[in-house]
């Protein structure tokens, strides 16, 4: 039986981005990052700021790997009905003092719907491998939540990222 | 990302190029693990580490205990500036040994 193909409501632009649709695959992280790295330089923000960027998607993209889809297996070939869809969007400044430009990152699966309740960041003093996923997610964006699903999609995870505007200035400048 | 082993004096230096990540970090856990499960103490030199993720970091944690376990040298060494920032939010810096170069930490015995 042919596996479902995930319906294009999911690949059309939420907040008017840009899209790459990769498979759900380790060997995809590379590309992700270059991806956003792009876009931030872009922005022109800061080496520091885009690090952290790339890091925390990169995070939230594993944890679709991982759990979401269990295809972590980097010997395993990629399965074209694991995707993972990523949007990226510049917010433009808004009013001073801490609204500058932001980077929205939207990341779209097809796996099992996530209960949010259950995401916790472990314990740094808890010293063990793994687990720290989540700790450099929510430390290095501004936001992030689970918004709601386009039809046929699984989860959509949002994360902001913001530069901090300059006093007195219209432009944004990276923190 | 490429893994190399050298032997120094009986040290295995492992150098560590490039791009840490989940497709990756296999290599740098086996050559850790391997390493140390020889009875032989490690250095894991970061100077051309351009990145590290969780699934790296885990590698590095779990290289750490198992050393610890067996009564083995484990330290990083010239840890570069984008995994430092990582191993900072961790707080793991405080917790590896880290030396400024390999011959910082070979003199210090790994």
């Amino acid at each position: 039986m042919a596996e479902p193909t995930p319906p294009r409501a999911a690949d059309q632009p939420q907040e008017g981005g840009r899209l790459l649709r990769v498979a759900a695959h380790p060997s995809s992280l590379r590309a992700i990052r270059a991806h956003l790295r792009a876009e931030a330089e872009a922005m022109g923000a800061s080496a520091e700021w885009i690090a952290d960027l790339v890091l925390a998607v990169d995070e939230a993209c594993q944890n679709i790997i991982r759990h979401g889809y269990r295809c972590a297996d980097p010997d395993a070939p990629p399965r074209e009905d694991c995707v993972i869809v990523v949007e990226t969007a510049v917010l433009p400044a808004g009013p001073a003092p801490a609204a500058g430009q932001a980077l929205v990152v939207r990341l779209t699966d097809f796996a099992a719907p996530v209960d949010a309740a259950k995401i916790r960041a472990r314990d740094l003093d808890d010293l063990r491998p793994g687990g720290l996923g989540v700790h450099f997610i929510r430390s290095l964006t501004d936001d992030c939540a689970w918004v709601p699903p386009p039809p046929g999609a699984g989860n959509v995870l949002r994360l902001v990222k913001r530069l901090t505007a300059a006093p007195g200035a219209g432009e944004g400048e990276e923190t | 990302m490429t893994v190399e082993v050298k032997d120094v004096d009986g040290t295995h230096v492992i150098a560590l190029s490039g791009e840490i990540d989940l497709q990756t970090s296999p290599q740098v856990r086996a050559a850790i693990l391997e390493s140390l499960g020889r009875g032989v103490p490690v250095v894991v030199d970061m100077s051309d580490t351009a990145y590290i993720d969780s699934s790296g970091v885990a590698s590095l944690v779990e290289g750490y205990q198992s050393a610890r376990g067996k009564g083995l040298a484990f330290a990083l060494a010239a840890v570069s500036e984008a995994p430092m920032r990582v191993l900072k939010l961790a707080r793991l810096d405080k917790i590896f040994v880290i030396y400024p170069d390999v011959d910082s930490a070979l003199r210090a015995g790994g």
